[in-house]
């Protein structure tokens, strides 16, 4: 049943995330993932240090404040004329330099581990369970991530003409009378969202990690936005499957086996993509030499 | 503990040696990513070093710094590679490969680390510790190697000063010049792994990023000219090294790395309010002032024209 409970959890994570790498891929704003799951660390220690709790509620709003704060910092410094790149460098360093800052100078009140934080196993969810009206509800990573991905998945399938139109050509949606940064506010938000709700139960190289391989897998084998988030979601949760099953075999963590069979998913995408692929580029490449000579 | 206690002890004298050209040499070099758009990738690249650092951990079986950093510039020459591959041959962009090289190299590190941790090697903690960065662990001979690849940097910046400033405001213009384009844009990113390879082991993995970014970003605030900008990132950083280090040794327990970070975040707002023409408050002053201008105007048109 563990088995069951911890590769159910790699999914939910793995297609919540690809659904909005997808965006991010075609937006270029990939890296924006791994900095507001760097980020988030002083919201998640303010949020213990003021109620005092391990309750993951608290967290979870510190955590979201602090990504939103990211994302709205990255604009601002942006608009002010700083490469988009590197405003996203400046904002999560600083952010991340203070929450560990916070972490030392408290650090006889807390008993915080830093390194579950940042790279919290995804092995231990089964054993973190939930119970609604006195019956066991299972783990409650998969209520977290299952209603974030439940979210995402509706208003994404609600305004998906407006995120599509926004991200491809945001002058266009603008003269079309789309609120451009409502959107992006919006998206921002729900990755925030995501990303603080998933790292929360299995850390964030797992986080970082789905957000972007499976959405640029999908981006090698699709031209079209719909067709690209349903691939993206296959590979997700394909990788999941794989890494867990890799990860019994070697005795390795999880999250890095997980992420790992993703990397090496799109390295398969990468060369035999039968579009883009790097193999049957070469192959056409030579055909079309042949017929002409 | 006062300043001259600080400057007196040897120890602290050496490390405050070695953040101050950790500081210096990945500002001026940071300058270069950032107009070539790659600031980022000092942060890509801090993170691919996870598996080298393993890799040389399982090869020597010894906790040796100089391995670790052979292994670590090793496993950035493979990422280096890998995004330019990467934006090459396919259609995905600069900031995916990135995010790609990344997430999958520091994956592929956790891997290798939990089967160190449950292999006979046993005990693995000087790797961890190496990636969350320790200035108080730094030994002479760190602070010996962080100086020479120091100058190092600074002497070849220097020397390819003309080249590099080519490279990064026009690619093409000096692809028709003759310059061998490649082999600079390999050369440049080689030297970003020098310089990461030497201050993990000052700041740690996630905070490396920062020591090439903020400094230049701050110096881009104070002027246009590209050998200016570079002497004042140089500078920036080198002062948020030496602010750092002394903080963090009159504060009890407080880690130097962080600290070296948010001195340099605190440049950068200085730099963003206050620089002379593209700061906040000049432009605000200048904003305000051509109001008053033409109102005052339309005030004198008012007078002399009643209509």
């Amino acid at each position: 049943m563990n088995d069951f409970w911890i590769i159910l959890v790699g999914a939910l994570v793995a297609s919540s995330c690809s659904v909005l790498g997808c965006f991010l891929i075609v937006r270029k704003m990939t890296l924006i993932g791994d900095a507001i799951s760097h980020s988030v660390l002083p919201g998640i220690v303010l949020a213990f240090l003021i109620t005092g709790t391990r309750d993951s509620v608290p967290m979870l709003i510190g955590a979201a404040a602090l990504g939103l704060l990211t994302v709205f910092l990255i604009q601002l410094f942006q608009s002010s004329g700083v490469q988009s790149d590197a405003a996203i460098g400046i904002v999560f360093t600083s952010l991340f330099a203070t929450g560990i800052v916070l972490v030392s100078l408290y650090t006889q009140q807390i008993d915080f581990d830093l390194e579950h934080v940042l790279y919290g196993e995804i092995a231990y969810t089964p054993w973190n369970t939930m119970t609604i009206g006195g019956i066991g509800a299972g783990p409650k990573a998969v209520w977290i991530v299952g209603s974030c991905l439940i979210l995402n998945l509706i208003l994404i399938f609600l305004f998906f003409k407006q995120f599509k139109l926004v991200s491809f050509d945001p002058s266009l949606a603008a003269a079309m009378g789309i609120p451009v940064l409502f959107f992006h506010y919006l998206l921002m938000s729900l990755i925030s969202l995501t990303t603080v709700a998933s790292f929360d139960s299995v850390g964030s190289i797992l986080v970082v990690g789905m957000l972007i391989i499976p959405a640029a897998t999908a981006y090698l084998l699709s031209d079209r936005l719909s067709r690209m988030i349903l691939v993206s979601i296959g590979v997700g949760i394909l990788s999941s499957l794989i890494g867990y099953y890799s990860a019994t075999v070697l005795d390795a963590s999880i999250s890095g086996c997980m992420v790992s069979s993703a990397a090496l998913l799109f390295g398969l995408a990468f060369l035999f993509s039968p579009s883009h692929g790097l193999v049957s580029r070469f192959l056409k490449r030579r055909k079309s030499k042949e017929s002409h000579s | 503990m006062n300043i001259l206690d600080i400057i007196t002890d040897p120890n602290t004298r050496w490390i405050l040696l070695g953040t101050m050209f950790l500081g210096l040499s990945s500002g001026v070099i940071g300058s270069f990513a950032y107009l070539r758009k790659q600031s980022l990738l000092g942060d890509t690249l801090a993170h691919a070093a996870l598996p080298g650092i393993c890799v040389a951990f399982i090869l020597t079986g010894v906790k040796s710094t100089s391995f670790f950093l052979i292994g670590a510039a090793l496993a950035g020459l493979v990422a280096v590679f890998l995004i330019s591959v990467l934006t090459r041959y396919s259609k995905i962009k600069q900031d995916a490969a990135l995010g790609i090289v990344l997430s999958s190299f520091f994956g592929f590190g956790i891997v290798m680390l939990t089967q160190i941790q449950q292999s006979e090697y046993g005990n693995q903690s000087g790797l961890d510790t190496f990636l969350f960065g320790q200035t108080a662990s730094m030994v002479m001979s760190d602070v010996y190697m962080m100086m020479t690849v120091s100058f190092i940097l600074i002497f070849t910046c220097t020397v390819f000063f003309k080249e590099f400033k080519l490279l990064s405001f026009d690619p093409g213009f000096a692809k028709g010049m003759g310059l061998p384009v490649v082999f600079l844009d390999y050369f440049i990113m080689m030297l970003i792994v020098a310089a990461v390879v030497i201050g993990i082991q000052a700041v740690g993995v996630v905070l490396m990023a920062s020591l090439l970014i903020t400094p230049a970003v701050s110096a881009r605030y104070w002027t246009e000219r590209l050998h200016i900008m570079v002497i004042l990132s140089g500078i920036f950083g080198m002062l948020s090294g030496v602010s750092g280090t002394l903080i963090s040794t009159t504060v009890n327990d407080l880690p130097t790395g962080p600290l070296i970070v948010l001195s340099a975040t605190v440049w950068f707002f200085f730099s963003m309010l206050f620089a002379p023409k593209r700061g906040v408050l000049s432009s605000v002053w200048r904003r305000v002032s051509t109001k008053k201008k033409y109102s005052l105007e339309q005030e004198r048109r008012k007078g002399s024209h009643p209509s």
